[in-house]
Order: structure tokens, then C-alpha cells, then sequence
């Protein structure tokens, strides 16, 4: 498990669990990232910026502290789930 | 009777809003466009029904001030019935507010909009069985064509006849249990075929890409600068100059003269004669300032802001300025108000609702308040310095830049605590349509019209009557002393700072009669944006941000603005 953060751009990935408190996990579920959903990673800005994920065909920024509560599994490639 | 329009952020809430009653909202494509509620009525069978749209929120625990106005609206205003507005290409998440919603019982319709969005991206939707499953009405509709709206209203008259018989049967559930509830219902309904991405879809994740987005947000800036600048120079100096100088100005001069001669009438309908920028008469400064020299630019602005706003570029811009912003105690959503105020500082003050906290709304608002000068004063500053050359107009738009990122910097230090962070939907690009864009685009400008030209009049009217009674002489002897030696600005200058109170358009052009060198220009135009907000900012901002924080910043702004002022007059008479 590598946290959202450190997750590469480009991979997909499974949200494992969300470490934080409950403000965050309540406002990081209201977009639909919730723990069981299959991310991408579109991009991620330098310098402290912002991490954009995609979920269900939805674009969200959101910070890279938020980022570094979010712990996902990367999908590999070749798995039914994770082919692009 | 009272209906509330609800749903998630930028689904397109305030497009259903104006089909249903006709009014005109401004709805553009990123989260947050509306942040306050509009009222409007919708006519059934000679019955009136008030409509209500409210801004967008993901569930109805709030996370910002747009969001609480919402759940406020929910549970305050004892809504007859709730249009629930979803994204159809987004049914999951949009179904957990659905949820939230039902479980308080009030009769609802489900509106099932961008329909022809979700056809598009391959998602195919089972209406019957979603109907079945919340035991309410589902309508699919495509609000920017009207498609659907009729079903609306007819589902409206049918639930509103018997509104008992129509309350939400859907039980109470916990947080895991709406999401396995909805989980469930989607396999049941939904099917999403496999799409390609686009061109556009591509191009949305290139400008979010570090390099790409960069490349892009400074191509997007260039032609933005030149399609307003440019065009608005073209226009004024092939159209409308030639109009107002040839035309209008001797007709009105003759019309006039003929029947007042001379006296104070003709000097306040016509001032001084025919140099329009300088004569400060009400029928010919007093309708050129805001005709032919601002209007220009304004509707420029908006047309090419209204376009990026329904292209869906804002947030991506908020997401590229976002490391820049935390080191001035923001976040880069806040890049929406900074946009929104070079238009007009009363939207911008608005739309730093959409930030989390206190602090980080203070210190936005004060930055905007301090160092975003709006399109009319933008106006006529290029009117002023363009003939001297861009040098001089960057000398004003460089300092002012200087101040808001310094003066962020500075907050952000010494305020306690730290900015939140960035949090924000990114929509899809769409390509705007152009009936749309241009209705838009003419709200703003007739909003523009109605709130400006009464202003400038009664600027104009003020500026005449205080000098008529002598009344300037005493202010502008009092502020003297400071002008000269601090600002080295003659004393008549002082009088801009009294009428900017009012509009801060006609209070720069006050300065054209002075015939300044382009220095002393660069030193008023720069104390004039930043020494105090006209008092239509003024008013919204004393309301968002209270009394005490008024102060705070009427300070800050009187003390910036002199001290700023003096470092230019050092700085550019010993250079």
C-alpha cells in the first residue's frame, strides 16, 4: 500500500483506507472517493501543489496533505480492473 | 408554494432555474458559480410558485459559506417541494445528497440533467427501475436545449395538487449504508460502455499537466489580454472616438447651447467643451466615460471571461496557481474571486464564499480589496497612459501586483494558523455555446449599464455642485499638504479620492483635466485603486466580512495607498 501522493501519474489504483479524521474522510467521501473505489491519478503539481485524481469520470484536486491521508493499492496493468 | 432547487455543484442547477422561471442567472461551468440564492416564480395555471436556486453542495454537512447558505435553505425554508438536480454521467456520487434529501421527507423530483452529456460518454441510465427504487418522479433533461422541462413542470403541477401523497418513503440510512444502497441501485440501472477519450478530453488532462498546464494558462493569458486590449483599443479608436467626436458631440453641444446659452445648467450639462475625457459635463464626459471608453473593455471582458467560465478553464487555473497561492495564505480557488474582480470587485467579493475559512477569506478579501482594480478603472487608465506607452500602464499593474502578493506574504506570516487545502471539482470542458455565452454576457453588461450609469452621473453631478459650492476647494485644501509633499500631485488631484467614493472610473478620469506628466499619472491611478473600495464593493464587503474587519482593512488600504504613492513619486522623479 503507497499513499495517493506517492502514486505514480498515470497508474490507477484502489482506495484502501483513509487515514484522518472523521471532517476529512466525511468530505473526501461526499466526492465519491471512499474506501473500495478505483482511482487515476491524472496529475500531480511540484511544489506542494495539488493532486488530481479521477474518479468514475470526475476530476478533483485536492491537496497534497489530503493526499498523503489516502492509502491505495496500485491496480497493475494487466488485471481485468486496472486495464486502461 | 415554495420550490428549492437542490443538487451537487456545477450540474447545472441555475440553467434548470432560469427554463423554469425565466430569470436570468449567470451559470457558468466550474463549482461555485452561484453562492448566494436567487428568487424567481414560476407561473402554473395563473398560480404563482416561487423557485428558489441555491448554491450547489455535496451533502448538508457544510464546508463552506455557499454550501451552508444551502442547507440552510433546506431546513429553514419549508420547501413545498425540492427539484433535486443531478449529473446524469455521475449518478453514484450524486446519489448520496439524493439520499440525504429524501430521508427528510419532503416531496421531491429528481431531475436527471446533462442527459445528453451522459449519452455521449457512453452511460446508459434505466429510468423506470431508478423511479421504482426511490419511489419518486425521475425526469431526464437537458436543460442547456429546454429538452425535459416540460415533463418538469408537468410533474411539478401533478405532485404539488397532492402533496401528501407524494412524501419520499425512503428509510433513514448511516453513511455505509446510503453508499452499499446506491452501490447496489447502479448495478441494477446503469451501464457504461467503454469510450475512447476525446480530443477535449485529452487537452483537459494536458492543461492540468505541470509543463502542458503552464504552457497553456500563459497562451491563455496572452490571448486573453489581446483580445481585450487589442480589440477594445480598435473599437474605441475606429468606432466610437470618431462617433462621439463627429456626431454626438457636436449635436449635443448645439442642442444644449440653444436653449442654455451659458450658465451653471450648460456648465453642468456640457462642462467645459469638447474634449470628452476633460470637460466633466453630464452629457458629455458624463455618457462618454462610460460609453466609449469603458463599456468597451467591459463587454470585451466578460465576452472572453464568460467563455473560459463555460469552456470549464477557471478550476483548472485555480489547480495551476495553487503552490503559488499557499505562500500568500491561500488556496488556488481563490484565483476565481482575483478573476472575477478585474471584472467588477462586487462578484469577486462574493465568490471567496466558496473558501473554507475565516482567515483565508480575510485575506482574499483583502487583497482583492487592496490591489484588483475593476475593468472600468482599467478602462480608463489605459485611456490615460496608453498614449504614453504599455511602460507606464505596467509601472501602475506591476506595483499593484507587488502589493498582492506582498501584502499576502506578509498576512500569511503574521495572521495566526495556515491556509486550507485546495479542494475542488474539475468539470469536463465543454464547448460553450454561443446563444448562451452571449445572454450571459449581456446580463453582465446590462447589470454593468444599470449600476454604473447612475453613479457616474451622480459622480459628475457631485463633482460640479461640490466645486459650484466651493466645498472641493476646502477638501482639496485640506488633503493638499499630503498630495504635494508625499505624492507630488497638485492639489486638485485630492478631489479624485473624494469622488472614487463613487465610482472609481469617472474619479480617474477627474485626472485627465490636470494634464499630469505620465509619472504623476502612475502615482494617482495607483493611489486611486488601492486608498479605499467604490461604495458598492464597499457595502458587500462591510456586509461578508463585519464592521471590525471593515476597519481593519479601510486602514490597512488608507495607509497602503499614501505609503505606496510616496515610494513611487521617490522612486520615479529620481530616476
Amino acid at each position: 500500500m503507497i499513499t495517493l501522493k506517492d502514486l505514480k501519474t498515470g497508474k490507477k489504483a484502489r482506495v484502501q483506507e483513509i487515514v484522518g479524521g472523521i471532517g476529512l474522510r466525511r468530505r473526501l467521501e461526499s466526492l465519491n472517493i471512499r474506501v473500495g473505489k478505483e482511482i487515476r491519478k491524472v496529475s500531480s503539481l511540484p511544489f506542494h501543489g495539488p493532486v488530481i485524481i479521477e474518479v468514475d469520470r470526475c476530476k478533483i484536486a485536492i491537496g497534497q496533505g489530503m493526499a498523503a491521508k489516502v492509502l491505495v493499492e496500485v491496480l497493475d496493468e494487466d488485471t481485468p480492473h486496472g486495464k486502461s | 408554494m415554495k420550490i428549492l432547487l437542490m443538487g451537487n455543484p456545477n450540474v447545472g442547477k441555475s440553467v434548470v432555474f432560469s427554463r423554469l422561471t425565466g430569470a436570468n442567472v449567470v451559470a457558468s461551468n466550474y463549482p461555485g458559480t452561484t453562492v448566494g440564492y436567487t428568487r424567481g416564480t414560476l407561473k402554473l395555471k395563473g398560480k404563482k410558485i416561487e423557485v428558489i436556486d441555491v448554491p450547489g453542495t455535496y451533502s448538508l454537512t457544510p464546508f463552506c459559506k455557499a454550501e451552508e447558505v444551502a442547507r440552510d435553505m433546506f431546513l429553514k425554508e419549508n420547501p413545498d417541494l425540492i427539484l433535486n438536480v443531478l449529473d446524469s454521467t455521475n449518478l453514484e456520487r450524486n446519489l448520496y445528497l439524493t439520499l440525504q434529501i429524501l430521508e427528510k421527507k419532503v416531496p421531491t423530483i429528481i431531475i436527471l440533467n446533462m442527459w445528453d452529456l451522459a449519452r455521449r460518454k457512453g452511460v446508459h441510465l434505466n429510468v423506470k427501475k431508478l423511479e421504482e427504487s426511490l419511489g419518486v418522479p425521475v425526469i431526464p433533461v437537458t436543460a442547456v436545449s429546454g429538452e425535459g422541462i416540460i415533463q418538469v413542470i408537468q410533474s411539478i403541477e401533478k405532485i404539488l395538487e397532492k402533496k401528501e401523497e407524494h412524501i419520499p418513503s425512503i428509510e433513514k440510512m448511516d453513511d455505509e449504508e446510503k453508499w452499499k444502497f446506491i452501490g447496489k441501485l447502479l448495478l441494477d440501472i446503469q451501464k457504461i460502455e467503454h469510450r475512447h477519450p476525446t480530443l477535449l478530453e485529452r487537452l483537459e488532462d494536458a492543461s492540468v499537466h505541470p509543463i502542458f498546464g503552464i504552457l497553456i494558462a500563459l497562451l491563455v493569458a496572452y490571448l486573453t489580454l489581446q483580445s481585450i486590449i487589442g480589440v477594445g483599443e480598435f473599437l474605441i479608436g475606429n468606432i466610437l472616438d470618431p462617433f462621439f467626436y463627429n456626431y454626438y458631440g457636436p449635436l449635443i453641444t448645439r442642442i444644449i447651447e440653444s436653449t442654455f446659452p451659458s450658465g451653471p445648467i450648460h456648465d453642468i450639462l456640457i462642462g467645459t467643451g469638447y474634449n470628452y475625457m476633460e470637460s466633466f459635463g453630464l452629457l458629455t464626459t458624463g455618457v462618454y466615460v462610460p460609453l466609449a471608453v469603458v463599456l468597451p473593455y467591459v463587454s470585451l471582458f466578460y465576452l472572453v471571461l464568460g467563455f473560459l467560465e463555460d469552456l470549464g478553464y477557471l478550476p483548472r487555473l485555480a489547480v495551476l496557481t495553487d503552490n503559488i497561492m499557499h505562500k500568500l495564505g491561500l488556496h488556488g480557488a481563490s484565483i476565481i474571486s482575483l478573476i472575477l474582480g478585474l471584472g467588477c470587485n462586487v462578484p469577486g467579493v462574493l465568490a471567496t464564499r466558496i473558501l473554507e475559512d475565516e482567515r483565508e477569506r480575510f485575506i482574499a478579501l483583502t487583497l482583492l480589496s487592496i490591489s484588483v482594480p475593476c475593468m472600468a478603472q482599467t478602462a480608463v487608465i489605459i485611456g490615460l497612459l496608453g498614449p504614453y506607452g504599455i511602460k507606464y500602464i505596467a509601472m501602475v499593474y506591476g506595483t499593484l501586483l507587488t502589493i498582492y502578493i506582498t501584502a499576502g506574504y506578509i498576512l500569511n506570516k503574521i495572521m495566526k494558523g495556515e491556509s486550507p487545502e485546495i479542494f475542488l471539482e474539475i468539470p469536463p470542458y465543454k464547448i460553450p455555446h454561443i446563444g448562451t455565452l452571449l445572454k450571459k454576457t449581456w446580463i453582465r453588461i446590462r447589470g454593468f449599464l444599470l449600476e454604473a450609469i447612475p453613479f457616474v452621473f451622480l459622480g459628475i453631478l457631485a463633482i460640479n455642485l461640490l466645486y459650484v459650492m466651493g466645498i472641493m476647494k476646502i477638501l482639496t485644501g485640506l488633503l493638499a499638504p499630503i498630495f504635494s509633499s508625499i505624492l507630488g500631485l497638485p492639489r486638485e488631484a485630492a478631489a479624485t479620492l473624494i469622488i472614487g467614493f463613487l465610482r472609481k472610473d469617472i474619479a480617474t478620469g477627474l485626472l485627465a483635466p490636470l494634464h499630469l506628466s505620465p509619472e504623476q499619472l502612475v502615482v494617482a491611478t495607483t493611489v486611486l485603486a488601492i486608498y479605499f473600495p467604490c461604495i458598492a464593493t464597499f457595502v458587500v464587503l462591510a456586509k461578508e466580512i463585519g464592521v471590525k474587519g471593515m476597519i481593519k482593512i479601510g486602514i490597512l488600504m488608507v495607509t497602503l495607498a499614501f505609503l505606496v504613492g510616496g515610494i513611487q513619486h521617490l522612486i520615479l522623479t529620481n530616476t
